[in-house]
């Protein structure tokens, strides 16, 4: 065994046992703050492993669009609303976990059998390496033409809808009661920060 | 990272490409009877000792140039004791926050309030990875090189929220929250104005970026082809690096600190240095992305044929690869010196301009940039990367 499989086993056993032991930190602690740090942890052991793989480009893009987005955007929310409050008890908390750990037991075996089932070709191909740009570009202005402009379509509507949550003279009033709400941003141009509820 | 040299690149048979010391050191290794692997195992941390020094050393001249150039522009002295124009006074400010109290603020997240500024220094010290100092010196040619840099610069608003967060204390929480979204939006239009560099050079790769811009020396640098993408990117990184004019996130009329209030001693140093680090990293890349990295004014080559000495004799490359770096700090140097003057002469945005500029302003001109870099590669492809 040379030093270059050593390293490699040794980075494969580190970053699967993060990412095993994150995704489940991500779902069983209780501060939902702490989750989506652990969350940004598992995306990154995900990146190592892409990387293990040979493939520097998935990882950057992985660690660009999963830690650098969508988990900032996560934690973005989190603390924006972050209320120090006690939830009220849900009824019935014992069976509804029961039942939720069945279905993760469930899909975990399936999951299982599948990948032991499966007969799978080893050695695969040879990786790609600095090629992969060109080839992921390749495939996505050809064969994959169509799923990633869906997916662009899908993000503009995404886009739209939020635009039209977040201005106030499109939408100023509550669907459900019907009342007026302020949904301005705390630090707004002209508007002064302390706005004054005794007028109204 | 993980995987050293590109399998089927014989390192040292490109002589003309410039000095390898890779290669010449493992040869010299291999010759005292080492194993190939053993050599390289020896060699590897060298390349990460030494720029990581170099940073270091980076952030204390940038310090002392921060000092200076301040008091010039308020017609100060600035400092002058601690050693020959003051050149101690980095170090003097360095030992005082060693040796400080650390203190964790009492409801404070302890865990997390250590981790936050640990999870800011790190992505940019991984940054250096892939700044060229010459042809083969840098720590590693990754084929992904400049997308490396942006998405690991991506990883460090989740150190900032985190900073922010555990420190319990409004104004940190909320400098932290600005942090991430200038950030973020600052990204965007850095990562297009990236990518017209990059449709030129065909190539993700700091090294292909740098060799697509030498040949007519100061001529063929890419800021006279990419003048505007070259504005977008300095303002993008000044935004990224939360220098005034957009250091809101620390803005101490409003924040106190910002996240940084309730740090101090080392955990304090840590945002510090990487704060700097982080804009000497920046001017490097500008330097490399629009203002022909290690390249000098007149080609090498063109000198080397004047004086009658050929590329790849020993002294020539010494010299070459040494007047590459010298250029390098010395490119990157200018750009932190503009960057230190905007700091002492400019204002504040305020955060509705700073999102204003970024979103709607910003944006749109990189993109038309973009557009009008594909077309000018279409119509002139010799001028614009073929």
């Amino acid at each position: 065994m040379t030093i270059a499989t050593t390293t490699q086993l040794i980075c494969f056993a580190v970053l699967a046992s993060t990412v095993v032991l994150g995704a489940l930190g991500v779902v069983l602690l209780p501060n939902i703050v702490y989750s989506a740090f652990l969350l940004g942890g598992v995306f990154l052991s995900v990146a190592g492993l892409y990387l293990l793989l040979n493939a520097s480009f998935v990882a950057a893009a992985q660690v660009l669009v999963y830690v650098g987005a969508v988990n900032v955007l996560i934690l973005f929310a989190i603390m924006l609303v972050n209320k120090r409050e006690d939830l009220s008890a849900i009824p019935g908390l014992a069976v509804r976990r029961l039942l939720s750990g069945l279905v993760c037991g469930g899909l975990f075996a399936l999951l299982l059998r599948v990948a032991l089932t499966t007969p799978w070709a080893l050695p695969g191909p040879l990786p790609v390496g600095e090629e992969a740009t060109i080839r992921i570009g390749e495939h996505l202005f050809s064969d994959y033409l169509l799923p990633f402009e869906l997916a662009s379509v899908l993000l503009l509507m995404a886009m739209i809808g939020a635009i039209v949550l977040a201005r106030r003279d499109v939408f100023s009033r509550d669907i459900a009661t019907g009342e007026e709400v302020d949904q301005a941003l705390i630090e707004k141009a002209r508007t002064p920060l302390l706005l004054d509820k005794s007028a109204s | 990272m993980l995987s050293t040299t590109a399998p089927g690149t014989t390192p040292g048979l490109d002589a003309a490409a410039g000095l390898d010391l890779q290669a010449s050191f493992e040869t010299a290794l291999q010759g005292l009877g080492l194993s190939a692997g053993a050599a390289h195992l020896l060699w590897l941390p060298l390349p990460m000792v030494l720029v990581l020094v170099a940073a270091v050393v980076g952030v204390l001249v940038n310090v002392w140039l921060e000092r200076k150039i301040s008091a010039a522009v308020q017609q100060r002295i600035g400092p002058e004791y601690a050693g020959a124009l003051g050149v101690l006074q980095p170090i003097a400010d360095g030992m005082k926050l060693v040796f400080k109290e650390d203190i964790i603020p009492a409801r404070a997240d302890g865990l997390l309030f250590t981790l936050g500024p640990v999870l800011v220094l790190i992505p940019v010290i991984l940054s250096w990875l892939v700044v060229p100092f010459g042809q083969h010196l840098l720590i590693s040619n990754v084929g992904v090189g400049i997308f490396l840099w942006i998405s690991l610069s991506s990883i460090q608003p989740i150190g900032l929220l985190m900073s922010g967060y555990a420190s319990n204390n409004k104004y940190s929480l909320l400098g932290g929250l600005r942090a991430a979204a200038q950030s973020i939006s600052y990204e965007i239009p850095l990562a297009l104005a990236v990518l017209a560099v990059v449709m030129m050079s065909n190539s993700l790769s700091t090294v292909d970026i740098v060799d697509q811009q030498t040949g007519a020396g100061i001529l063929s640098w890419n800021i006279w082809r990419q003048p505007v993408g070259f504005v977008i990117f300095w303002i993008c990184a000044l935004a990224e690096c939360e220098r005034l004019p957009f250091d809101l996130p620390e803005a101490e009329e409003e924040l106190v600190a910002g996240y940084q209030t309730e740090y101090s001693g080392m955990k304090f140093a840590l945002f510090y240095l990487g704060s700097y680090i982080n804009l000497v990293l920046s001017a490097l890349l500008v330097s490399v992305l629009y203002l022909g990295g290690w390249g000098f004014p007149l080609p090498v080559e063109w000198l080397a044929g004047w004086l009658g000495q050929p590329v790849d004799a020993p002294v020539v490359q010494v010299i070459t690869a040494s007047v590459g770096i010298v250029m390098t700090v010395l490119k990157a140097y200018l750009l932190v010196f503009l960057a230190i003057l905007l700091r002492w002469t400019t204002p504040r945005v305020r955060i509705d301009q700073l999102l204003d500029l970024g979103w709607k302003f910003l944006l749109p001109i990189a993109l038309v940039n973009l557009l009008v870099t594909a077309g000018l590669k279409l119509a002139f492809p010799a001028f614009f990367g073929g």
